[in-house]
């Protein structure tokens, strides 16, 4: 999908260089963590609690003696799949929905986007609180959840991105041929807003894991004991003037991430023209 | 003092070092004028631009200078540059309604031009306002000011782009097509009132066209452009009769005349892409009468009759009337293929507010329209922006569905929107738009484009698709080659070939062409209608032709019906209707053509 010479542009300049970098690297670190482990990230020990980082502690221990480095490791695991399949989920929905609203137009199209408008004034976090807390459902529960709500701002890009080009010839051209609505929608429209998608997918994804290690600190996301980010900030903030180690690495973790993902969303953008794409009316 | 000097202007790209603008040589004094003609892509906007010192971001001027009022442009301090655009220098920019501000008054806009270069005290800047409307003839001079642009119509824009360039009493007056866009009445109009003012003004003008019978009009002296380089430069009258550079002689040559009907003759190949000419004359692989010579670039050597050329082989006899081909037979007037009864279109029925406010309808885009097109038959449809012209097309195409009114195909009625009709229906009337950019998706390769319809209406498999695409790229005369390509790897006139490629896929009895060669440049203009008619004839497809230039309609199409004001207010042989025209409005219509374009009725510079 994405050729050589835009990764090319992409690598040409720092930001996109570094963002690119620390992406592969997360994903790198994700899938083969458990593969080189150090020490196991869920073993306890009394007589290792809150050690300063040392040779055989890199990077020290938590509240319960555990390992940071191990635990760091993996503490990203979690929430990126979750945050992958949410992606996933609000992509499709909000994409098959904002260019359907686009191509019919009309009363249907400013209807709906009132009802659109409606709901998302209801605040993603207070739906994840009426079904985690409320009704007790797991961190499984949370990508359904997260991705209808995440994928209300989808529908706006996705619609506006679209608008763009329903009123171009070549989609008027389709409809004299008497192309089916699903044909214009995935052979003409689609290719053309195919690049802004894929960038505002991977904005959506750092949003998500974001709010996915909001609620683990929260307690509504990952449970405890799986190493998360998250839920290591929350565990180490009662320590944080004695061990500052302790929310110091899952904290650098995340935000190299989220920093590395906007950076090489952001170069990918200009890369394929994403920018003036949104701006221009006409060609 | 030479007013306006260039000498060897070479303009690049910053990054090839492609040459944009070769060696361009001219000198203008007060009063002068000089047309810039070519084709799109040869370089004359970057030219005219750099007479006010502008390149566009990419290029530089890489050799040569511009000398305006004695100042080299190049040396020139960015505050004394400032002054001299506007006081010395002024553009008329392409396109008026692009270039007012939406949110501002027409009357602020001038003010603001005014003020800019403190030229004029402000205390009297009100009352050179109004002067300034009364002398670009706008109506009403004193309130005109308070309106919007949209408020105003496109000549109108014009004439108030116009006054603003004229604002500080420029030396030099540089217009950019300053008529494209505008009807024909309407561009007469604004031709007369450039000439005017540069009568009673005496400024220098530039002016860059394509269209030949704009520069006939304006200017003494025209410089024919072909791929950055200035190949013949004469005035006016003796280019228009007898030019002497092939390219010159075959871009003149494909002007569609109203006086001498059928089909121009077109230049084959197309120009080579900006900047990339080889060693020789650029015009040698397209040119007749190429010969070793013109392996060697010409140099631009004067003529004994006055003017300049760069060519080794000039034919210097007369242009050859265009031979009249064989009279466009309509085939037999067989049946009717499509025919329309009473046909009107309305914006909208009325709300019950306008109804509660006694607010009469707006006229209807369309008022009773009844006409038929018979088999074969190429039937071209004429009228002034407004008209309702495109309207018909797109109602029969089944896009804008009429308020009243029947149109049958082959005496079925057709369903009034393109949902209602059945594949067959759909595939016999195909439609053409007027911008290829716009209507050929810019994600999709040729090959994709045309396996659409094939696929659609046939259910081609993908080996019968690619032989089929084959045949129909060939059909366009246009190269295999290019069916692995994407519209913004073709030329507009590739493009429009492709779009008509696309809509004969469908096989289909009834093709609806809307200003399909409006966009396109004169000479491809020509190729693209000899096309269209060679496809029509040699399938016995019927065609509705709808365009704005009664020249181009005359040109092609073998019955004419003129439209003004959603009503049909003459119909007949294109040929008649030409010669002998009937009704008053058709009559202006071709007055107005022949002013545009008549070299006689032209008094020329004093020079």
């Amino acid at each position: 999908m994405i050729g050589a010479p835009i990764l090319r542009v992409v690598l040409s300049k720092p930001s996109g260089a570094i963002g690119v970098t620390l992406v592969v690297g997360h994903v790198m670190l994700a899938v083969l963590s458990p593969l080189v482990l150090p020490h196991d990230p869920i073993a306890q020990s009394a007589d290792l609690i809150l050690q300063m980082p040392s040779l055989s502690y890199p990077f020290g221990t938590d509240r319960l003696g555990r390992d940071i480095l191990s635990r760091v490791m993996l503490g990203g695991r979690s929430a990126m799949l979750i945050a992958t399949l949410a992606t996933l989920v609000a992509m499709v929905w909000g994409t098959v929905v904002g260019l359907l609203l686009a191509l019919i137009g009309g009363r249907i199209d400013t209807h709906m986007m009132r009802i659109v408008d409606a709901l998302s004034s209801i605040p993603g976090i207070l739906i994840v609180m009426i079904f985690v807390a409320a009704l007790g459902v797991g961190a499984a529960a949370l990508i359904p959840i997260l991705g209808y709500s995440y994928g209300l701002s989808v529908v706006y890009i996705a619609r506006a991105a679209a608008l763009d080009f329903v009123a171009r010839d070549f989609v008027l051209a389709a409809q004299a041929r008497g192309e089916a609505r699903s044909t214009i929608l995935i052979r003409e429209i689609l290719p053309n807003v195919r690049d802004t998608l894929a960038v505002q997918g991977a904005m959506q994804w750092s949003w998500l894991m974001l709010g996915i290690t909001s609620l683990s600190f929260l307690g509504l996301g990952v449970a405890p004991p799986t190493p998360d980010w998250g839920l290591m900030i929350a565990d180490a903030r009662g320590v944080m003037p004695t061990a500052p180690w302790a929310v110091l690495w899952p904290m650098a973790m995340l935000s190299t991430l989220i920093v590395g993902v906007n950076l090489a969303a952001d170069a990918f953008a200009k890369a394929l023209g994403v920018d003036q794409q949104l701006r221009t009316v006409a060609a | 003092m030479t007013l306006l000097r260039v000498q060897d202007l070479t303009i690049s790209r910053t990054g090839s070092g492609a040459h944009i603008v070769r060696s361009a040589n001219f000198a203008l004094d007060s009063g002068q004028t000089l047309g810039i003609a070519g084709e799109s892509g040869c370089g004359k906007s970057t030219l005219l631009l750099a007479l006010m010192g502008v390149v566009k971001p990419g290029l530089a001027v890489t050799g040569g200078l511009v000398h305006v009022m004695g100042q080299d442009l190049r040396l020139i301090a960015p505050e004394a540059m400032r002054r001299l655009r506007g006081q010395s220098v002024a553009m008329v920019p392409q396109s008026a309604a692009m270039a007012l501000t939406p949110t501002m008054r027409v009357g602020a806009q001038l003010a603001e031009a005014m003020a800019v270069h403190d030229a004029i005290p402000p205390d009297t800047i009100a009352a050179r306002t109004t002067t300034l409307f009364a002398r670009v003839r706008l109506p009403e001079p004193d309130q005109i000011g308070a309106r919007y642009p949209h408020e105003l119509s496109g000549g109108q824009m014009q004439r108030a782009a116009i006054a603003m360039a004229l604002a500080c009493g420029p030396k030099l007056l540089l217009l950019d097509e300053p008529t494209t866009g505008l009807d024909v009445t309407t561009q007469a109009g604004i031709l007369d009132l450039l000439d005017e003012l540069r009568r009673e003004t005496g400024m220098a003008m530039v002016c860059v066209s394509h269209d030949i019978g704009v520069l006939a009009r304006l200017t003494a002296q025209v410089a024919v452009m072909y791929a950055g380089r200035i190949v013949e430069d004469r005035p006016t009258a003796n280019l228009l009769t007898r030019p002497a550079h092939p390219y010159a002689r075959a871009l003149m040559a494909s002007v569609p005349r109203i006086e001498s009907p059928g089909l121009p003759p077109s230049i084959h190949g197309s120009p080579p892409p900006p900047g990339e000419t080889g060693r020789g004359c650029a015009f040698a692989p397209r040119c007749s009468r190429a010969h070793a010579a013109c392996e060697e670039e010409p140099a631009l050597s004067p003529l004994t009759e006055g003017g300049r050329i760069a060519c080794h082989a000039p034919d210097h006899g007369p242009l050859a009337p265009t031979e009249m081909p064989d009279p466009v037979v309509a085939q037999e007037a067989g049946a009717p293929i499509i025919a329309v009864r009473g046909l009107v279109v309305q914006y909208r029925r009325a709300s019950l507010l306008s109804r509660l406010t006694r607010r009469s309808l707006p006229d209807p885009v369309l008022a009773g329209i009844s006409l038929t097109l018979a088999k074969g038959e190429i039937l071209g449809l004429v009228g002034e922006s407004g008209s309702g012209k495109s309207t018909i097309l797109r109602a029969i195409a089944g896009l804008w569905p009429p308020s009243a009114g029947s149109i049958t195909l082959d005496g079925a009625n057709l369903p009034a929107r393109v949902t209602e009709r059945d594949r067959t229906a759909l595939r016999r009337v195909q439609v053409v738009f007027q911008n290829p950019d716009a209507s050929l998706n810019p994600r999709h390769t040729v090959r994709e484009i045309l396996a659409q319809p094939l696929r659609l209406y046939f259910n081609a498999s993908p080996t019968e698709v690619e032989a089929r695409a084959r045949r129909l790229i060939a059909d366009v005369r246009l190269d295999p080659a290019h069916l692995g390509r994407r519209p913004a790897q073709l030329s507009g006139g590739e493009r429009q070939r492709v779009a008509l490629a696309r809509a004969f896929a469908a096989e289909p009895d009834v093709i609806l062409c809307d200003e399909v060669t409006s966009a396109l440049d004169v000479s491809v203009q020509a190729s693209v209608l000899a096309l269209i008619h060679d496809l029509c004839h040699a399938r016995g497809t019927s065609c509705l032709f709808v365009a704005h230039d009664l020249a181009v309609v005359a040109a092609l199409c073998d019955r004419v019906a003129v439209l003004h004001r959603g009503r049909i207010v003459e119909e007949g042989p294109a040929r008649t209707v030409c010669s002998t025209p009937e009704h008053p409005y058709t009559r202006s219509l071709i007055e107005a053509v022949r002013r545009a374009s008549d070299v006689r009725g032209h008094s020329f510079g004093e020079s």
